[in-house]
């Protein structure tokens, strides 16, 4: 009686961290085995016109993983509901509530930051990157996984934003985060324009592959 | 690729004794007069870029085969050096020592060495080089030089720059009395090593005749105040069209094919050259529109592809 008890606990207990785990490792696998930038390729036009510098690619990334995060959260809870013929478009009216809370909340607590995003944010409504987590995970899984993954994937998004637009400031405009590094550095204009966000994004994703065939080669 | 009969085409295949490093030597030696016409022209802070390109363009050649566990000496096959030559014949005579090693770098890492080297770069790799420049540093590259017999030149800007009509007479222009970038002001210099390439049959003149020719006859047409009266000389003899359609436009990895698609690319070069030249925000267009037109090769080497041999249509 008292050992059956045991190990109706034990068991309890091993099913619950094997939860835990597979919970954690929803939200590990967004930030670098399927990390939507360098990984899925995803959602590279909001990176490449946003990261110019640092401040304008966490405020992006945040946006966004708020954004997936709410709406992996109601999609999940009402995938049952939800006609498969008219999934997409229901899908794109649920992120298209949360967009909007984000617009209006940026446009009233941080102005400059919405003034310098301008159009990317009322354009996160059609990054792929939230619609592709709302079709490919979270109208199949249950409520708290889907948040792990909206939380992964907007934790790997504002990553990748950072590192790039870390580079290009650093490059394009001798800064980090607005304070100069070097004195007497002449920045490489380019770095801040469209093609140095097409280099540099090129360059990363080409080192991500190398050190991961590399990973998986060894 | 030597003799007239011979076309690049698919098999069989006629070897001919011409390599890769003869063939890019012997493109150096006719750059060669251009060159010393620029450093006579402008003095001796022409040479320091043209060396200082050179070299680094060699340096990161080699250090970039060696990460790539290639055998390091394949920089020295030429074409390494050619790229650093053309790429300093692109930029102006007086700069910072660091900007063509910047230029170098870009050249040969990002346009050649990351496509797979020699044969696989999709761009000119010495225009990429000069387009990077351009962009990031926009002062250095139009702070130009005044020519040795200036007495009254003007030192502001190329020719193209300047609004309204030209202060130039033709002769200056064809002799390279102006500012400039090294290797594309003294036409004399350059026609003589065109007509070297051209006699030794290391270029044919399908690329740069109709590039040249189409570019003459659009500024003709559009480039004055009204139509038919536009100065077609002063479009020839300025900026690097000379330079860009005879020597970089026809480099062999970044052109078409066939004789069908090299007029099709020399066409549309002209083409990109005279809406930039006249309707661009940048005063000079070579540049872009040869790199333009290396990204539509793909495309016209399909258009073009020849029929094999002994196959039935």
């Amino acid at each position: 009686m008292l050992r059956d008890y045991a190990r109706t606990i034990f068991f309890e207990r091993s099913r619950e961290e094997h939860y835990m785990k597979k919970l954690l490792r929803e939200f590990s696998k967004g930030i670098f085995i399927e990390n939507p930038t360098f990984r899925l390729a995803l959602g590279l036009c909001p990176t490449l016109a946003v990261s110019t510098s640092v401040v304008n690619g966490f405020g992006m990334g945040m946006a966004a993983t708020f954004v997936l995060v709410g709406s992996n959260i109601i999609v999940s809870c009402v995938r049952k509901f939800i006609p498969s013929k008219i999934r997409i478009p229901c899908f794109i009216v649920i992120i298209a509530t949360f967009v909007t809370i984000v617009e209006l909340t940026m446009k009233a607590y941080f102005p400059l930051l919405s003034k310098s995003l301008g159009i990317f944010v009322p354009l996160i409504v059609v990054n792929c990157i939230v619609l592709g987590r709302a079709e490919a995970f979270a109208s199949k899984h249950s409520v708290a996984n889907s948040v792990f993954d909206g939380l992964g994937m907007g934790a790997g998004f504002t990553l990748a934003l950072v590192v790039i637009s870390a580079i290009r400031e650093a490059l394009g405009n001798g800064t980090f985060l607005g304070l100069t590094i070097l004195k007497g550095f002449d920045p490489a204009l380019l770095f801040i324009l469209a093609p140095g966000a097409l280099l540099v994004i090129g360059i990363l994703i080409g080192a991500v592959n190398y050190f991961t065939e590399k990973q998986h080669g060894a | 690729m030597s003799g007239n009969n011979f076309t690049v085409s698919p098999a069989p295949h006629i070897r001919s004794g011409l390599s890769t490093r003869a063939i890019m030597y012997l493109v150096i030696l006719a750059l060669l007069p251009s060159g010393v016409a620029g450093i006579y022209i402008y003095g001796f802070s022409s040479l320091r870029v043209i060396l200082i390109s050179m070299i680094s363009c060699v340096v990161f050649e080699a250090a970039f085969l060696k990460l790539r566990n290639r055998d390091p000496k394949i920089a020295l096959d030429g074409s390494a050096l050619l790229t650093g030559l053309l790429l300093a014949y692109n930029l102006p005579p007086e700069m910072p020592f660091w900007l063509p090693v910047v230029g170098g770098a870009v050249s040969i890492i990002l346009a050649k060495q990351i496509f797979g080297g020699l044969g696989h770069n999709i761009f000119n790799p010495a225009l990429v080089g000069r387009v990077f420049l351009q962009i990031s540093w926009p002062v250095y590259m139009t702070t130009w030089k005044n020519p040795r017999w200036a007495v009254d030149a003007v030192s502001t800007a190329t020719p193209l720059a300047k609004e309204g009509a030209p202060l130039f007479n033709y002769m200056d222009l064809f002799l390279g009395n102006h500012g400039g970038c090294i290797g594309e002001v003294c036409i004399l210099a350059l026609a003589v090593g065109a007509v070297f390439l051209l006699v030794m049959k290391i270029i044919s003149w399908h690329i740069p005749f109709t590039f040249i020719g189409t570019v003459m006859l659009l500024t003709w047409i559009f480039g004055g105040d009204s139509m038919f009266s536009g100065d077609f000389t002063f479009h020839l003899l300025s900026g690097g069209l000379v330079l860009g359609a005879f020597f970089m436009a026809t480099d062999y990895v970044t052109r078409p094919l066939t004789k069908k698609g090299k007029i099709i690319f020399g066409i549309g070069c002209g083409i990109m050259t005279v809406v930039i030249r006249l309707r661009g925000s940048y005063p000079e267009g070579v540049s872009y529109a040869i790199l333009f037109m290396n990204a539509v090769v793909p495309l016209i080497d399909r258009y073009t592809k020849t029929r094999k041999y002994g196959l039935q249509k």
